[in-house]
């Protein structure tokens, strides 16, 4: 890192538009790097984190606009500047890593004819040349074959290595700036650390400048020299990284460090000889042909969480589907109370449907958009309960009630009135609605901003005090299984590798895999990836170590 | 490319079995019009004797299922039948050509069609990608209004009004091109090209709006997308993030109105054929109906339903080869 200043942004206003007005984005703030510094800009969905990294390249998507302020890159004031100049500066200067590698990279051309496009279009190489450099550096960010991952399309390259390319595309040609716009949002743990590691290796080498965005202190305590902290579109404060972890100022980052914080106390063991609510019994499945579920077993006991853990591909939810019935198993049962259920939905009683509710991730999709908020509830009541006319709005409100609500507010809304956080609490009382005993959360937190997250986990734990309900807790957030399980089982690949009591989880010895999924959570020390990477060695993290085992 | 290969088979197998169907409704639906072709070229003079006659010569009093597995079979043997019209009652109709089978009385029409819908789809078709690309580029622009204007109205007027303007304005006034089209076999190619331009030119007005517009409305709908963000960001200019970045992600539909237009060419130009006397299938076409010729009628209707699923297939084709994941599987 030099003195010299890179990137200067001065009162930088930033309005969005709907419904024909223009409301406040980003208010009034300022922005300062200097060459070969990362910043880190922290904040939960919404405080105006990504439209800030895009306007320190002096762009602005659809509907958004710089009101006020100057953004000023190397002396070039971005806000003024033709639109030839900016298209000069962009890709070859100041590039961008985004979120999605997946949904950014073209699928109709290969990955080298895109990383090529930036330095052959700039004149800054011949294609030839920027071909070798390409492959120079795949292989620097340690992607496996290096000589021929370049000459697949998107689709054929996995996450973790597609999100790797794309870093390697911005670098292509060694731009002075790059902005990382939640490059590992997507991706699992293991995968996380492995493109966090290249990107920290090639941007310090390089001495490239970086602002990088995410929502997950942990991840930016590892990558930034500073951090900044944005709420609803202020800043709220700007420290170097170790000063603002040991010493954070404002009560807002304050709260944002003390989220980690929530964990139920322990549960006493299961007693032996109880008939557990749900049993999987040696299930197996597959979709069409390819087998996704091998030997499949686990219990869930009456007024405990069982956290599913594993990455995305590992089957927690195909299990779900198997209880469900929605995917019917091609061997093995489901037990419910002691009593074998129909393999397939449509051939289980209304009370066997009723016994098994579901919470999904995306309350969003989850949700008819046309029907009100009381319609939504009430469908499952009267279909259940067989509830109709003042019973049926009765119970609507107080399921409103139990999930926190004030009825006579919401009944009449739509879902698109909602936060996220009140969509999630209308899937539990959807689910509530039906008087369950089982309830699968299907990642139900993991599109949710943290102190929100946090809400609903706290209200499923109420309700299950309240209610004894069993719940199946699918999800790839270890933080969250630390907080609220009380049983884990570990999923790979299809299969069963570890299951037990939390506390037996969580010290070691582990299996294997559970240990390179507990150690690669990041914590908020600054040092953590460092260490982490010396103890494991470099040709031993993230992908490689899961495809060793 | 295996999986590529079964769909193709499947939808090959889909279309002929489309194809039966639409003979089924082909032979049904011209045996419901009114009249037959006994009465109608006999005329007001008819006696019931003769007209019971000519049924019997050409079987028409036999029952329409018997008569449907008799046509059905002579199609698949590759025998479209024999012209009522010009087997036995040429001296009646005046239509003497020597061409006594269908087959040798649409080949040529068809052949004609089938060169006029070529010479207007090699005019149309890239005019109209690279207008809806320039609209899509210049989109809410001047430039990208007037275009719209301009293919609407063209769409909107009805084709003979379209073929009277340009030969108005290409025959008349400026004598560039002929205003009559009649072309015959052994015409050398240049002149057939030549003198086909006018009513290829009026067709082109006719098919260039949907194209244009399906290709600008497909490239816009894809301009939000992430990929499309970060060829900006890489700072390419504005044309090549539409033709490198945009066009190749929507071609799957603007195929589709292409294969759509490229039939119309083939079984909708009557009327454009009518105006600069291009002896094409259409007029046949028309002609047959007028004299209850059913075996041409049938013949025809084949043709174009043929025309229809071919190029709906060959569209979908060329969607799925247009898809990357499906050309190149994991």
């Amino acid at each position: 890192m030099s003195d010299e200043i890179l990137l200067k942004m001065r009162d930088v206003w930033l309005e969005g538009r709907s419904d024909e007005t223009w409301n406040p984005i980003i208010n009034d703030v300022d922005l300062t790097l200097k060459k070969g510094e990362v910043l880190g800009l922290i904040g939960e969905s919404g405080a105006g984190k990504s439209t800030l990294g895009l306007a320190a390249m002096g762009y602005t998507r659809d509907g958004v606009r710089i009101s006020k302020g100057s953004v000023e890159f190397d002396g070039i004031d971005l806000l003024t500047a033709s639109a030839a100049v900016k298209r000069a500066l962009l890709g070859k200067r100041i590039a961008y890593v985004a979120q999605s590698a997946a949904a950014s990279f073209n699928p109709a051309h290969k990955l080298m004819d895109q990383h090529v496009e930036g330095p052959v279009q700039h004149g800054v190489m011949g294609r030839g040349e920027s071909e070798a450099d390409g492959i120079e550096l795949y292989a620097k960010l340690r992607l496996p074959n290096p000589d021929e991952i370049g000459f697949r399309y998107p689709h054929q390259v996995s996450g973790g290595q597609l999100q790797r390319c794309m870093t390697a595309m911005a670098m292509s040609c060694r731009p002075d700036l790059i902005i990382f716009d939640e490059p590992t949002t997507a991706l699992d743990v293991t995968t996380q650390i492995e493109v966090l590691a290249s990107i920290r290796d090639i941007v310090e080498q390089f001495n490239t400048a970086a602002i990088y965005i995410t929502h997950d202190l942990a991840v930016v305590a590892q990558m930034a020299d500073t951090i900044k902290v944005l709420l609803k579109g202020d800043e709220v404060e700007t420290a170097d990284t170790r000063v603002m972890l040991a010493t954070p100022t404002q009560e807002y980052t304050k709260s944002l460090w003390a989220v980690r914080s929530f964990e139920r106390p322990l549960k006493s063991a299961v007693q032996t000889g109880s008939v557990p609510v749900v049993s999987v019994q040696n299930i197996d499945a597959s979709y069409g042909t390819v087998p996704v579920l091998h030997d499949v077993s686990f219990d869930m006991h009456e007024g405990r969480t069982v956290a599913v853990v594993g990455e995305s591909g590992s089957g927690k939810s195909t299990a779900a589907r198997c209880i469900t019935g929605l995917l019917p198993p091609t061997a093995g049962q489901i037990m419910v109370d002691g009593d074998v259920m129909p393999p397939d939905y449509r051939k289980r009683s209304k009370d066997q449907l009723r016994q098994v509710q579901m919470i999904y991730q995306m309350a969003d999709t989850a949700l008819n958009p046309r029907m009100s908020i009381g319609q939504i509830i009430a469908r499952p009541v009267e279909f259940y309960l067989g509830l109709k006319g003042a019973e049926k709005r009765k119970k609507v409100d107080a399921l409103l009630e139990q999930i926190e609500l004030e009825p006579s507010q919401y009944y009449h809304r739509l879902p698109s009135e909602l936060s996220g956080g009140q969509k999630q609490r209308i899937g539990i009382a959807r689910a509530l609605a039906a008087e369950p005993k089982f309830i699968i959360c299907d990642e139900v937190t993991s599109a949710l901003d943290q102190l929100v997250a946090e809400g609903i986990l706290r209200l499923l734990a109420r309700l299950q005090d309240e209610l004894s309900l069993t719940y199946m807790f699918i999800t790839h957030d270890l933080a969250t299984v630390r907080a609220i399980a009380d049983e884990v089982v570990v999923m790979k690949d299809g299969r069963v590798v570890e299951q037990g009591p939390k506390v037996e989880m969580f010290t070691p010895p582990h299996h294997a895999y559970t240990d390179l999924l507990l150690s690669s959570v990041p914590e908020m020390d600054p040092d953590w990836l460092t260490n982490l990477l010396a103890e494991r060695g470099v040709d031993n993290i993230g992908d490689a170590a899961v495809d060793k085992m | 490319m295996g999986n590529v290969l079964t769909i193709i088979l499947q939808r090959l197998a889909l279309g002929l079995l489309t194809l039966l169907i639409v003979s089924i409704v082909i032979f049904i639906a011209v045996n419901l019009l009114p009249g037959d072709f006994a009465e109608s070229i006999l005329g007001q003079g008819a006696t019931p004797e003769a007209v019971a006659s000519i049924r019997k010569d050409l079987g028409l009093d036999q029952p329409l299922v018997v008569r449907y597995f008799d046509w059905l079979g002579g199609v698949l043997r590759g025998d479209l039948g024999t012209s009522f019209a010009q087997a036995n009652f040429a001296s009646f109709t005046g239509t003497d050509s020597g061409a006594t089978t269908v087959a040798q009385q649409i080949a040529p029409r068809f052949a004609n069609t089938m060169f006029l819908a070529m010479i207007t789809a090699m005019i149309a078709v890239p005019f109209s990608i690279f207008l809806g690309v320039l609209a899509a580029l210049y989109r809410n622009t001047v430039f990208d209004r007037a275009t719209n204007i301009f293919t609407l109205s063209s769409i909107s007027s009805p084709e003979f009004f379209v073929a009277y303007i340009l030969i108005l304005f290409l025959a008349v006034l400026n004598p560039i091109f002929p205003s009559l089209s009649t072309i015959f076999e052994g015409m050398p190619l240049i002149e057939r090209v030549e003198r086909s331009m006018l009513p290829a030119l009026t067709l082109t007005l006719v098919v260039t709006a949907h194209m244009m517009r399906m290709t600008r409305a497909a490239i816009i709908n894809l301009l939000a997308s992430p990929y499309i963000e970060m060829a900006r960001l890489k700072g390419l200019s504005p044309m090549r993030v539409i033709v490198k970045h945009a066009l190749p992600n929507a071609l799957a539909p603007i195929i589709n109105v292409i294969a759509l237009n490229l039939a119309y060419l083939i079984t909708g130009v009557v009327v454009v054929e009518v105006v600069f006397v291009y002896p094409g299938i259409g007029q046949l076409f028309v002609d047959s109906v007028q004299n209850r010729d059913i075996p041409v009628v049938q013949a025809c209707c084949l043709i174009f339903a043929t025309a229809f699923i071919l190029l709906n297939l060959t569209a979908d084709i060329m969607s799925i080869l247009s898809n990357p994941r499906l050309r190149h599987p994991k």
